[in-house]
């Protein structure tokens, strides 16, 4: 599962979507908001790469901005080897096939009046030239490997509970044989109970095809069961990215301490006896993001340096990153990054 | 917790049915449970189980257009709220009950300052003055820890936060002293370090205040850091009733049993594959003649497809509706 593939699936550079904002009569560009402001990661072929963060922390931005759904601002984004980051919509058509998108809203993301075969077989009627039978075989085929059942086929979506929905969207991402699925919030709008199924059917369905996965959630401990790697965002930049039981077990950035600090978990007696970290204040705007680093107004160890310079995003241990001023290099520099590292470009 | 002593909250075979185009639906089904002074219950349950209709039906706050509530009573204060007139109840809910809604954007009224908002409950329900109700406010939201609070009465809902706003929600509930109040998901559209901080201010407020609070919620973490007793529901039914640590550490019905298992840990262990609970959630279409967790049980038997099991009590406060018994794994005798 984690033997180190020669190149990342998909690979990220300083990646920038930032969104102008317009005010006055003349709507004159007064500012930006930094929804995603410099990030870089890989993702491995056929590992689960959880990108976390609290609402607004610019997670689904760069999910979409990855898949080229906006034009980004800055940065390169390699997808297999092909380089997407500038390449125009009509070419990027062609390239879809290989990534898709699970969004988190199954209701909002499947049109109410198509039924199920006419979702799941869009993308089969738009990039492949497949006879009406060919078409229905492969639509039976994914209902299939998604678990629901054939004779569905010519329903439609309200006539589907919330998990059974979500099923549709996943069979219709996995349509065109991807390689690469974003899969944004995929269970965020789920029932616990329904969770787990949809969470257990995304992991066998990795098995069978060979998925790499971009899996963003708030929920930290759902992406503690799915992903190999965690990269925790916060204010449009990741703070924190390393393999999943090490960011886990000892967490360096002071902001994924105190996030995964503010999990309640099941269990009254050790619920009682845990320290809490409760953070004060609010998440900035983006808008208008802080001097230095991004997490210096909610901080409980920031000082003054974290007020005026912007911690480098760096390895400090192997496949462990995170940019923090206080947190000490323990990589020798000498070791070449294993798989999966953001070497710098 | 629970002194013996009056319930300050005492509901009784409550049932309530929603008249839809497809049918009627039993949202809530024979419903009985007991609130003691001070204590903090929480309600578990997934969308559907009937555990936010149930508190509304209490307080009737469904209103009369498709829902019909019914039941034996529903004892607060000496009265029984099921038979009251719309003034009184009213009246119950300004001052005797406070409720705090789950979405924060939603329940505050956008055109009004959060002061303005403050204070009405503050003038109608306990007739103070304008300048005292001022003041008051100014109170409450410094209560919940709004620094500024004089100045911030005059500022829109859309000035404040999410977790700001949820806890301008709190202060209005808290406005005239209830008795009771109940709390409807009131941290899950919040983020988790936003959650943290509203849990560690409720906890702070029982302690202050020593009010009764129900605790609608579907997150078990969150049951596990602040109640004292916990009511699981499924099909309009509590299907099991414990003291927190009883229930976490000696779960009897086979939902809750599941329901613990399918949720993945944070810390400790880490399972490679996450226990499901197959199926649905049932749509109630007649009130229960079976147990309605037969569909998705894995120790259903017989019985339980005949009758509906009666929750039985098998520990001190600790009852559950199954014919199911863990410990043997055996139905339990007739």
């Amino acid at each position: 599962m984690n033997e180190a593939p020669s190149a990342p699936l998909v690979r990220v550079r300083g990646l920038k979507m930032h969104f102008p904002v317009h005010a006055g009569l003349l709507r004159r560009h007064v500012g930006d908001i930094k929804a995603v402001d410099d990030i870089s990661l890989d993702v491995n072929e056929s590992e689960t790469l959880g990108l976390v963060g609290e609402s607004g922390c610019g997670k689904s931005t760069a999910g979409r901005a990855v898949l080229r759904l906006y034009d980004i601002t800055d940065g390169s984004i390699t997808i297999d080897g092909t380089d997407i980051s500038n390449i125009d919509q009509d070419k990027l058509r062609h390239l879809r096939p290989k990534m898709q998108m699970i969004f988190q809203d199954p209701q909002a993301s499947l049109n109410p009046r198509m039924t199920v075969a006419g979702i799941v077989g869009e993308p089969l009627v738009e990039h492949m030239s497949l006879s009406k039978n060919e078409r229905l075989d492969r639509i039976y085929e994914l209902m299939d490997a998604v678990g629901l059942a054939r004779s569905f086929a010519n329903r439609y979506p309200h006539e589907f509970s919330g998990g059974q929905r979500q099923r549709i969207g996943i069979a219709r991402a996995l349509a065109l044989h991807p390689k690469f699925i974003v899969c944004d919030e995929p269970i965020a709008a789920l029932d616990v109970s329904i969770q787990a199924q949809v969470v257990n059917l995304l992991e066998d369905l990795q098995e069978r095809f060979g998925l790499t996965y971009l899996f963003i959630s708030h929920d930290l401990s759902m992406v503690r069961h799915i992903a190999d790697r965690v990269a925790v965002m916060y204010l449009g930049k990741i703070v924190e990215l390393a393999p999943r039981d090490e960011l886990y077990a000892t967490p360096l950035h002071p902001y994924t301490q105190a996030l995964l600090s503010a999990v309640p978990e099941p269990d009254p007696v050790r619920e009682s006896q845990r320290k809490h970290i409760i953070l004060t204040g609010d998440v900035p705007s983006p808008a208008n993001a802080p001097v230095g680093c991004n997490f210096c107004t909610r901080c409980p160890k920031a000082e003054d340096i974290c007020r005026q310079i912007d911690p480098e995003f760096r390895e400090v241990a192997p496949g462990h990153f995170t940019a923090c001023h206080f947190v000490t290099d323990t990589t020798r520099k000498t070791a070449g990054s294993t798989a999966g590292n953001e070497a710098n470009t | 917790m629970s002194e013996a002593g009056a319930a300050v909250l005492e509901v009784k075979d409550l049932k309530t049915v929603f008249e839809t185009g497809l049918g009627a639906v039993h949202a809530v089904n024979s419903v009985s449970f007991d609130l003691m002074p001070g204590e903090l219950l929480g309600v578990v349950g997934e969308s559907g189980s009937g555990k936010s209709v149930t508190m509304m039906s209490l307080i009737g706050l469904l209103g009369s257009t498709s829902a019909i509530v019914d039941g034996a009573h529903v004892n607060f204060d000496g009265k029984d709220l099921l038979k009251v007139s719309e003034d009184e109840l009213r009246a119950v809910r300004g001052a005797g009950i406070g409720f705090v809604f789950q979405d924060p954007m939603t329940s505050l009224n956008p055109v009004f300052t959060v002061g303005f908002q403050l204070m009405e409950p503050l003038r109608n329900h306990m007739g103070l003055s304008k300048s005292a109700a001022r003041m008051r406010a100014a109170e409450l939201l410094d209560l919940v820890g709004i620094a500024d609070a004089t100045r911030r009465l005059s500022d829109y809902p859309h000035q404040f936060s999410g977790g700001m706003r949820q806890r301008v929600m709190i202060a209005m509930a808290l406005a005239c002293d209830p008795k009771v109040l109940i709390a409807d998901e009131p941290t899950t559209a919040l983020d988790v370090t936003i959650q943290a901080q509203i849990l560690e201010l409720m906890k702070e407020l029982r302690n202050k205040i020593g009010m009764a609070i129900i605790w609608i919620t579907h997150d078990l973490g969150v049951i596990a850091g602040i109640a004292d007793r916990v009511m699981v529901m499924y099909g309009g039914q509590i299907v099991e009733q414990a003291p927190v640590n009883e229930l976490f550490q000696n779960p009897q019905h086979p939902y809750t049993r599941a329901l613990l298992k399918t949720v993945p840990n944070i810390r400790g262990g880490r399972a490679e594959r996450l226990r499901v609970i197959e199926g649905q959630p049932p749509i109630m279409f007649s009130s229960p003649r079976q147990c309605t967790y037969h569909t998705r049980c894995t120790h259903a038997f017989e019985r339980c497809l005949k009758f509906d099991p009666d929750r039985l009590k098998i520990g001190e406060g600790h009852d559950v509706a199954c014919f199911w018994d863990p410990v043997t794994g055996e139905p339990r005798d007739e």
